[in-house]
């Protein structure tokens, strides 16, 4: 019942009017409070091996519209216990886990509240999901959002879009975290995917993985000099290696300052 | 335990293959090995270390700021050298009024200068402030090992990693982030250098200084004042709105300056680290006595006068200073140097070898070449003018070129060349250059003007009571373009007067033919 998007290579009159007839913002009832059904579409990998498809399918899917903040989290450690900054296990998350916090229950200043929750490790992330009875999402899904611009599917043609994501780049980590929410929607009604936090994916370190022709050592390598331009999709889109560095920098117990999550759900 | 993690870690990823899982098994083991040890600080990976006979001692290195240069190594044996070098994303001054995120190895650009030894056994540490937004990593160019560094020091926000070399091959080395996007990483400043010093040292000078080139892009121009972020669109273009030394504009100017004594041996560490462009180093008024082409150990040339760098290299050049003065530290490719801050200065202090440089002795004016030899052009023209004037005259119906033509014409030569000191109003400017207009001087005598306009008019002379000492050079114009332009001013500007003849400029020049 939806059509199919490719962020990609996306022209044509007859394909926008199809677009806009999909219920993207709430025409249908969404699967969970706070979440936006992301139509199918078809994502490019920015990186991939020889013998990895150039386009991944994404099948329709839930995206909640914004992070996750601190109010969510605290209902979450309420709940799970194990999952306190006092409890949790350091195989599941490292020192700096929720430092920001004040206490185990406490976050600080209620206008932390509405602000991402952030110092999460992946194993946090990925239980607070589950106890949301959803999952994180896929870097496939999560890029694919991402490359969807304010007034144009294909975010690249999106100038006003692609300066507001290279701004991010250009500017110094704020002092405070601003509140969710606060950054612009795309045309799919979702926000904050560009300006506010990074975010985790159920895959983040899966990415140079699935190629076997650089052999097992060359996990990262792609990613360091000229090699990193070799075997992806746009060698322009630097936003998409940045996040595709920052992603493969991270081991699943680290936390860090500017990086949170948003939860995701299968129709 | 590893168990319990493969669990975890197999069951988000159902779609991939066995390829992965086996690879996974691998991740996975390092998960828990980070977890664990990251509690205790820096891992130690004992399974890893080997003993290094050769090694005696350990110590931890000192980088330095730019300009500055840690003193040489005084050991004659390699030892262990802890290195410890942190990542900071800061805004800095770029120029007057123009802020920049810069991405550093050490708070500045370009990064810390590392001093090590040949053989020297080097622990690094990288680590990336928790308040940086990126993750980065280094790569060694002084490194023998894949990505010089780069893979086993990428390193997320907030964290820290360590990997060891052993510094094999001497030389002055770049070093750089190379995370991706390679280019922007460089382009926000991330790049410094390492001297591996070969193990005899090098010759002992009196004064070492660091300087490092790079370029940035922006979107505003050069002196766009704000904070300026990087213009990933400029910097695939190569076109950057900035070349500088030491990260800044203005970094090796004035009270900044590099200094030295005359009699003094200098060797500067020149580094490039691009990210696109090609440095032609050159010091205004120096000669390098020796350059260390590349950064390698052997002095490849000497008595040279621009040393090239490419991005990602270095030189090691060294001279004496014989002369005081300022001496300008220049990218050669020009407009670098004028239009976008590739400029530093050394400035030298003592007495003047005025057998070396004499200053300026001689302050005269100069009238060109062209002056006798126009004079003797001017002469054949003349002669032929001549005989056209008489053809002319024989003629009734050309005769009949009158005064206003001959103004006309006479305007167009005014506008090509005397405006240019007379100004176009006639009124010459006070003081310097004497007025047409009215003037008592050019109306008085008219062989005295035609004179004047042939050979030029040099020296003291009163118009309308102000006194003038100036230079007019000979003008280069035929005897009826003389004829006409002196027409045209002595019946303009408030002026009036009869016409001149090309027979009456002809006949001068001949008399000053004879002179």
């Amino acid at each position: 019942m939806f059509a199919r998007f490719t962020a990609g290579a996306f022209t044509g009159a007859a394909a926008i009017v199809l677009l806009l007839a999909v219920p993207v913002t709430g025409a249908e009832a969404p699967a969970l409070p706070g979440m936006v059904i992301v139509p199918a579409g078809i994502y490019r990998p920015l990186f991939r091996g020889e013998k990895d498809p150039k386009e991944i399918s994404v099948p329709s899917f839930a995206l909640e519209t914004v992070p996750v903040t601190n109010v969510d989290f605290l209902e979450f450690v309420r709940a799970r216990p194990q999952w306190r900054r006092s409890q949790v296990k350091r195989l599941f998350a490292d020192p700096g886990y929720l430092q920001h916090w004040t206490g185990d229950l406490d976050f600080g200043s209620p206008e932390n509240g509405a602000r991402p929750v952030v110092f999460i490790s992946w194993f946090a992330a990925k239980a607070y999901a589950a106890w949301k009875g959803a999952r994180l999402p896929t870097t496939a899904e999560w890029e694919y959002v991402a490359n969807v611009g304010f007034t144009s599917v294909e975010g690249a043609k999106d100038v006003d879009f692609r300066h507001a994501v290279a701004k991010w780049y250009g500017t110094p980590a704020p002092d405070v975290l601003p509140q969710v929410g606060a950054g612009r929607a795309n045309l799919f009604g979702v926000h904050d995917l560009h300006g506010l936090v990074w975010e985790w994916t159920s895959d983040f370190n899966s990415t140079f993985v699935t190629g076997d022709a650089r052999g097992d050592t060359g996990v990262d390598r792609q990613l360091f000099c000229a090699a990193g331009s070799l075997g992806n999709g746009d060698p322009t889109n630097y936003p998409a290696f940045m996040r595709f560095g920052f992603r493969s920098s991270l081991k699943a117990a680290y936390t860090v300052h500017n990086l949170g999550f948003r939860c995701a759900k299968d129709l | 335990m590893v168990a319990a993690i493969l669990k975890i870690r197999s069951s988000f990823l159902p779609k991939l293959g066995a390829g992965f899982f086996m690879l996974a098994v691998v991740l996975s083991g390092t998960v828990l090995g980070q977890a664990v040890e990251t509690e205790a600080g820096i891992p130690k990976s004992a399974a890893s270390k080997i003993v290094d006979p050769e090694i005696i001692g350990e110590e931890h290195a000192v980088p330095t700021q730019a300009p500055n240069v840690p003193p040489p190594i005084q050991r004659k044996h390699p030892a262990k050298v802890i290195v410890e070098l942190e990542v900071r994303e800061v805004v800095k001054k770029l120029a007057d009024g123009v802020d920049y995120l810069f991405w550093t190895f050490g708070g500045d650009v370009p990064g810390s200068f590392i001093r090590i030894r040949e053989g020297d056994l080097v622990e690094f540490r990288l680590s990336n402030h928790p308040q940086n937004k990126m993750p980065h990593n280094i790569d060694l160019h002084a490194v023998t090992g894949p990505g010089g560094g780069a893979t086993s020091s990428f390193t997320a926000p907030g964290h820290t990693s360590q990997f060891s070399f052993k510094a094999l091959n001497p030389g002055l080395y770049v070093y750089h982030c190379a995370t991706a996007p390679v280019g922007m990483h460089v382009g926000n400043g991330m790049y410094g250098l390492i001297l591996v010093e070969p193990k005899e040292g090098l010759p002992p000078v009196d004064h070492e200084y660091y300087v490092m080139q790079g370029e940035f892009y922006t979107p505003g121009k050069f002196g766009e004042e704000g904070l300026q972020a990087f213009d990933q669109e400029k910097a695939i273009d190569e076109r950057p709105s900035y070349v500088v030394f030491n990260g800044a504009v203005g970094s090796l100017v004035g009270d900044n300056a590099l200094r030295a004594k005359v009699g003094e041996r200098v060797r500067l560490f020149v580094g490039n680290g691009g990210p696109n462009l090609t440095s032609s180093f050159h010091v205004i008024g120096e000669i390098f006595d020796t350059v260390y082409q590349e950064g390698g150990t052997v002095p490849t040339q000497h008595n040279i006068q621009t040393t090239m760098i490419p991005a990602g290299g270095s030189a090691i050049v060294e001279f004496r200073t014989d002369v005081p003065g300022t001496f300008i530290l220049v990218d050669h490719s020009l407009f670098r140097a004028f239009n976008k801050g590739a400029l530093g200065m050394l400035k030298v202090e003592g007495p003047e070898n005025l057998l070396v440089y004499s200053g300026k002795e001689v302050d005269a004016i100069y009238l060109g070449k062209q002056a006798p030899e126009n004079i003797a052009a001017g002469k054949s023209v003349a002669e032929l003018q001549a005989k056209v004037a008489m053809a002319i005259k024989s003629d009734p119906k050309i005769a009949g070129l009158n005064k206003e033509i001959q103004m006309e014409k006479g305007k167009r030569v005014y506008l090509q060349t005397c405006f240019a000191c007379h100004q176009p109003t006639g009124l010459g400017l006070p003081g310097v250059f004497p007025p047409l207009a009215k003037s008592d001087y050019l109306m008085a005598d008219k062989a005295r003007s035609i004179a004047g306009v042939i050979k030029g008019n040099t020296g003291p002379l009163k118009v309308n009571g102000s006194d003038y000492n100036g230079v007019m050079p000979p003008v280069l114009l035929t005897d009826e373009q003389i004829a006409n332009v002196l027409t045209y001013v002595r019946n303009s500007f408030g002026n009036e007067g009869d016409a001149v003849t090309t027979e009456e400029v002809g006949k001068v020049r001949a008399e000053i033919a004879h002179q």
